[in-house]
């Protein structure tokens, strides 16, 4: 497929990083964070880290929206789905996530609730226009990816005026994100993810721009590289990364300028800012509350906010105490340090979220990473 | 799901809708979040809404710069930086 074969050549990625390889200084580390889950699978599944120099190393982040809900969410959600007169709809990736005491929305489906899988929220707006007597609840989860979209669904089903469609709005934002993760002066010194330059993401900087990253650059001195998702676009960014290292620079790169431009879609940005408003809080799997990170529907919509229609009440619920998913998606263990990881928890049987979706770093690990654990790491170069 | 595929616009509907190629199966997407999206524009495709347009010349110049950075020592090309 045109714009996906060419950035997948193998020998042109064996020899980019064999430049990487001369590049780097031998004596000094390089440590780049992932922040997507778009990245973790592209860098397990085309096995990019054994292609890397012993001292340039990734580390996952936690941008996969399925794995940073946290579990109180989609307990929130079963409880909506249970009701008689709900139809709740979502992507695929939501059914299988584990939720408190050993269910999932899969599971409540088989109990009897209405849960409907869905490709697109458009999909979600007609089925409430065809069937009126049915209350079509859309579970509305992703980063400024998804946003927009969820956005002019809203937007449609205002225009059709349809009073039997709302959202269950779980939106969240990359920036607070990232800061969170940088932002780690007040933890033990134990907790703190040693990272030396960001990959930043492909699909979410199409919407919001390369402009909002350059604040985070500035306060925390790391440099940024803004990166498609294909396996050369990786490692052109990692070269990108390591030369801004080398340079002594911490500046915003754009290495996907075919779809990333500096100050993003604007169409989109105001499709968002029309239907929604800041969260002054809200919890992160991993990552705790943070503040002004996530999106709620704004007051002139509010009439299709499913929390306020149904009076969601938070209820808060604990992860799985033996699942290390917090600490994986901080970037503080890998999935294979989980004691969980390929015996208790598998895709198929998954005990937390990064097990469930293809993005998740357990999950990626998992298909394309796991067999590589056996051969000795190598030796230092 | 936070990918988003590249897919060929072959046909522009009414109410900001357009037809696309995808694996070899026609589909209905929504363009409304794209300005001004010609037939034979690329588009990233997520959740049934066309993200942005892919820009031919900028994907040109990528691949150029793959190309030179697999030649160790050559400098990065001017307009890496953005
Ligand atoms: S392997 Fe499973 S239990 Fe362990 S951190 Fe990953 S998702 Fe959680």
């Amino acid at each position: 497929m045109k714009y996906i074969d060419e950035y997948r050549d193998g020998t042109l990625a064996r020899s980019i990083a064999a430049t990487i390889a001369a590049e780097a200084a031998i004596d000094r580390r390089y440590r780049f964070m992932e922040f997507c889950g778009g990245h973790t699978h592209a860098i397990s599944r085309y096995g990019l880290e054994d292609l890397l120099p012993a001292n340039v190393t990734m580390v996952h982040g936690p941008g996969c929206p399925v794995c940073v809900l946290p579990v109180g969410r989609i307990d929130d959600a079963i409880r909506l789905a249970m009701r008689p007169e709900v139809t709740l709809c979502t992507y695929a990736d939501l059914l299988r996530v584990p939720a408190s005491g050993g269910t999932s929305l899969l599971k409540a489906k088989a109990a009897g609730a209405d849960i409907r899988m869905i490709t697109s929220p458009l999909d979600a707006v007609l089925m409430a226009e065809a069937e009126p007597a049915r209350e079509v609840v859309f579970l509305a989860i992703g980063f400024e990816t998804t946003t927009p979209s969820t956005a002019l669904s809203i937007d449609l089903a205002h225009k059709k005026r349809l009073g039997n469609f709302s959202v269950f709005c779980n939106h969240v934002l990359t920036p607070p994100a990232i800061r969170a993760i940088l932002d780690t002066a007040h933890l033990p010194p134990d907790e703190r993810v040693q990272i030396d330059g960001f990959i930043g993401p492909a699909h979410v900087s199409t919407v919001i721009g390369t402009e909002p990253y350059r604040a985070l650059c500035a306060q925390f001195a790391k440099p940024v590289v803004v990166a498609g998702f294909e396996p050369l676009d990786v490692l052109q960014a990692i070269l990108m990364l390591v030369r801004q290292m080398n340079a002594g620079h911490y500046r915003v790169e754009n290495q996907y300028i075919r779809a990333v431009t500096a100050t993003g879609n604007r169409l989109a940005q105001s499709a968002m800012t029309e239907v929604f408003a800041m969260r002054d809080t809200f919890e992160w799997r991993g990552l705790g509350q943070l503040p002004h990170s996530a999106l709620r529907l704004s007051d002139a919509f509010a009439a299709f906010d499913a929390e306020r229609r149904f009076c969601v009440v938070p209820v808060a619920a604990a992860d799985n105490p033996a699942c290390e998913c917090a600490d994986v998606l901080r970037g503080l263990k890998k999935p294979a340090d989980c004691k969980l990881f390929g015996t208790t928890c598998s895709p198929e049987a998954p005990m937390g979220s990064c097990m469930v979706s293809p993005e998740g770093a357990c999950a990626a690990h998992w298909t394309y990473g796991r067999f590589r654990d056996r051969i000795p790491a190598r030796a230092a170069a | 799901m936070c990918l988003a595929i590249p897919v060929r616009v072959e046909a522009l509907l009414p109410d900001q809708m357009a037809r696309v190629t995808l694996g070899g199966v026609s589909k209905r997407v929504s363009i409304a979040l794209v300005e001004d999206v010609c037939v034979g524009d690329y588009v990233l495709l997520h959740v049934g809404y066309a993200l942005t347009r892919l820009d031919p010349a900028e994907a040109e110049l990528t691949l150029a710069m793959m190309h030179q950075a697999a030649v160790p020592g050559m400098p990065a090309m001017a307009g890496a930086i953005r």
